[in-house]
């Protein structure tokens, strides 16, 4: 079966792109546009995997790993975030809350796929 | 528009959102200067710009909202007072933006860079000194972070590393499975695995959320050191990884000590060629039948050696197979050309291309093969769900599962198998109560089997359920008109009887079975596959519904014979034997089309007749006698020639009425030989 991705980022054009891109290799996507949103569809969903942006309005990337990582059934799923940050210091915060990895935006959708293999087969 | 095309159109759209956005932002942000939710959503709004920006490619808007979000990040933290001059800045680097916009979509004039850079140093002057310094030249195009993209050209020389990983107990945590590491590390080259299972504490201390192991590993890979470490990215700080290359071996150094397996083969090919070399040298056929058997074994050891897949689409395959069956055509020509000329030399090399040929054909054809083991698991589940809304109880046995057949075989076998199944739950197996007092265990069991038989391969669907009524069926049989009453037919003959269209004998129609449509469609599939069936039953004790088929309906064993000047092929699968009749015995039979063969009487055709072959008849006839759902019946031919590999070319469709004509093939010489329907030709007798 599929694997469910939920991408979350508050601009439409790169949830398309993610969401064709991840299509394309064969995953499941759902979207949502920010963390309360991603928040309320992961209530009664499952999901093997999330795709986050930091930089968000009502719930921020951060508030959302947060948020996640505590919920007993997403506990051990992969969480990725999308940055532009250059610093450290946003990595460092979204590790803190329990991020497994990063890519830096910009990225080609093969980047994309090889960063989500390294951490969901 | 392709992709690409529709995300830039996206990004237009939504910049354009964005920047209106940005406006009212703005003018909100001048009346009310305290407005903290208004200064983060233009924060957002420049930050999502610069952001798809670069994903799409518009690294000049990108970079210069980078400058604008710097700014306005120093807003947000309160670094940077509100102010007319600030509104004036952003005010007017939204413009600029909507212009770059509509440059880069061919709807505006070219923008002018100098009033960019001028727009970024006022900018920069907003900012203070100390806080501007640091990050607004850091554009994150060229950061560190890069390194999680995966490398450029990697060095071709293989290296060796030695690499352990001692993960931190709470890495799950991080949603990392350190599998996932040793998948990656394994998607580079060779590498050997090596768990340490010191750490796992006792049970009662152990904690099924933490991670214990440790391993070490030797990967060797093509790739760099950096790719290597690549692996470990997001992993690095929370792991303790040891990195140690072992050894950089030169191409030149590894061809002699190590030989890759690409050079195995090629050694081996090496092997092939001299043994085929000597063998030809001796110009005898003895030596050469040695040289066939190790050459048999030899492509099996490369099987071992390159154990991996390929998928290939199937139209490919076909296409491989029809130039094969060509090259066994022009082949079997070429034998027969090279015959007449009676030339030792290119004798010897027309025989090793006919064994290279034979040889090709057999492994083309073994391409398309797949075990049925796919097609027997789908039944478990039909078995369970049809016996439980029957209220019986049944267990499905699988035998031969590993049995290969080719896959247009396999595809088309699913429902005949599907339905010999139903019939075999809802018919064949009692309910559990009249099993318990026939004496039988109360669950029924059937066995699905399947298995080579020469080049056929036999399927068999036996139960042991209550077995076919033969008086049933004869009744049925009689009623409808198939046999005359009173006729003295075997039992075995009167259980094809069900095969026929429309028999049923159950009375009432459940959604499972007993409308009577059905075996006849499961017969008609099996013939069209040059099947046949076999019906076998015991009251009582069960039936045994076997299936023969052959092996690939690209190629089949034929028996070719002549009528005058005229070539036939008779599918020797079906065939039993092949027996003379002189004209003199003939007429001694009443005139009826009935030979005694040992013993036996056997009807017969003679396709002379039958296909209206003008020409006297020979003194000595040959007639090849065939086993058709068991009947015996003779085909009265002149000559037959012999076995003959029949690469089967399908009719135009000006024939395609004429069911008794299967197909045609080619012979060596270019002449055309009909390949006959014996099911066909027996049902029209």
């Amino acid at each position: 079966m599929a694997k469910v991705i939920m991408t979350v980022d508050d601009s439409t054009s790169i949830r398309q792109m993610l969401n064709f891109t991840l299509n394309q290799a064969g995953y499941e996507v759902v979207e949502a546009v920010d963390g309360q949103e991603a928040t309320d569809k992961l209530a009664a969903l499952h999901i093997d995997m999330l795709l986050t942006d930091l930089n968000m309005p009502n719930k921020n990337g951060i508030e959302l790993i947060e948020w996640v990582r505590s919920m007993p059934k997403f506990k051990f799923i992969p969480i990725i975030m999308l940055t532009t940050e250059s610093d450290t210091e946003m990595k460092q915060k979204g590790k803190a809350a329990g991020a497994t990895g990063w890519i830096v935006k910009p990225f080609k959708p093969e980047q994309l796929i090889a960063v989500v293999k390294k951490v969901l087969r | 528009m392709n992709e690409s095309n529709r995300f830039i159109a996206e990004f237009y759209n939504e910049t354009e959102e964005l920047l209106s956005g940005v406006e009212d932002a703005v003018l909100d942000i001048e009346e009310n200067p305290g407005d903290q939710e208004a200064v983060n959503r233009l924060f957002r709004a420049i930050h999502t710009i610069k952001g798809s920006g670069s994903m799409f490619g518009f690294d000049t808007i990108s970079e210069f909202a980078h400058h604008v979000e710097t700014a306005l990040d120093n807003v947000r933290n309160g670094t940077v007072p509100v102010s007319k001059a600030l509104i004036d800045l952003i005010l007017v680097s939204r413009d600029r933006i909507t212009a770059m916009l509509a440059e880069a979509n061919g709807a505006g004039p070219p923008v002018d860079p100098r009033e960019g850079e001028q727009i970024i140093a006022s900018l920069k002057g907003l900012l203070r000194s100390d806080v501007a310094e640091v990050p607004v030249d850091e554009f994150p195009k060229d950061g560190p972070e890069k390194a999680c993209v995966p490398d450029a050209p990697a060095p071709q020389n293989e290296a060796v590393y030695r690499i352990r990983i001692s993960p931190d107990p709470d890495i799950f945590a991080m949603g990392m499975d350190p599998v996932m590491l040793l998948y990656d590390l394994a998607d580079m080259g060779a590498c050997s695995v090596m768990v340490h299972t010191e750490k796992v504490p006792d049970l009662e201390n152990l904690s099924p959320e933490s991670c214990y192991l440790f391993w070490d590993i030797l990967l060797t890979t093509t790739k760099s050191l950096n790719a290597v470490r690549d692996v470990f990215i997001f992993v690095e700080d929370t792991c303790e990884i040891v990195i140690e290359t072992v050894e950089e071996k030169a191409a030149a150094l590894e061809a002699s000590t190590v030989p890759r397996s690409g050079d195995i083969l090629a050694e081996c090919g090496d092997i092939h060629k001299k043994v085929i070399d000597e063998e030809s040298d001796t110009l005898s056929k003895e030596r050469l039948k040695p040289a066939q058997k190790e050459q048999k074994v030899v492509p099996q050891t490369h099987k071992s050696a390159v154990a991996s897949t390929v998928r290939v689409p199937s139209d490919r395959l076909d296409k491989l197979i029809n130039l094969v069956g060509e090259l066994v055509i022009n082949q079997a020509r070429l034998t027969q050309v090279a015959s007449n000329i009676n030339d030792t030399h290119l004798g010897e090399s027309v025989e090793e291309i006919e064994r290279l040929t034979g040889e090709l054909r057999d492994s083309v054809l073994n391409i398309r093969m797949m075990p049925i083991g796919i097609t027997f698991n789908k039944f478990r589940r039909l078995v369970r769900d049809l016996s439980s809304q029957l209220h019986k109880e049944v267990e499905l046995i699988t035998k031969g599962a590993e049995t290969e057949l080719d896959k247009t075989v396999l595809e088309r076998l699913d429902d005949p198998l599907v339905h010999l199944i139903r019939n075999s739950i809802d018919h064949g197996v009692e309910p559990p109560e009249v099993r318990e007092r026939t004496g039988k265990p109360k669950k029924g069991t059937i066995i699905l089997s399947a298995g080579h038989k020469g080049t056929n391969v036999v399927i068999s669907i036996q139960d042991d359920g209550k077995g076919l009524n033969v008086e049933t069926i004869r009744k049925k049989a009689v009623e409808t008109g198939v046999i005359p009453e009173n006729a003295e037919i075997p039992d075995k003959k009167i259980f094809t009887q069900i095969l026929a269209p429309g028999f049923s004998t159950t009375s009432e129609v459940t959604s499972v079975s007993g409308r009577g449509v059905g075996l006849d469609v499961v017969k008609r599939t099996i013939e069209s596959l040059r099947g046949r069936i076999d019906i076998d039953s015991v009251p009582g004790e069960g039936t045994k519904i076997t299936l023969i088929l052959p092996l690939t309906l690209a190629i089949i064993n034929g028996l070719l014979v002549n009528i005058e000047d005229d070539f036939f092929v008779l599918p020797l699968m079906s065939v039993e034997e092949c027996v003379e009749i002189k004209s003199k015995e003939i007429e001694t039979i009443n005139g009826r089309n009935i030979l005694n063969v040992r013993g036996n009487m056997v009807p017969y055709i003679r396709l002379r007749d039958r296909f209206h072959i003008a020409g006297r008849r020979p003194e000595v006839e040959h007639i090849v006698i065939t086993n058709v759902n068991d009947s015996r019946i003779g085909f009265v031919v002149d000559h037959v020639i012999g076995g003959h590999q029949t690469v089967i070319k399908p009719l135009g469709p000006a024939f395609r009425y004429n069911k008794e004509i299967s197909g045609a093939t080619i012979l060596g010489d270019g002449t055309v030989a009909l390949i006959l329907d014996t099911n066909v030709l027996l049902e029209s007798a």
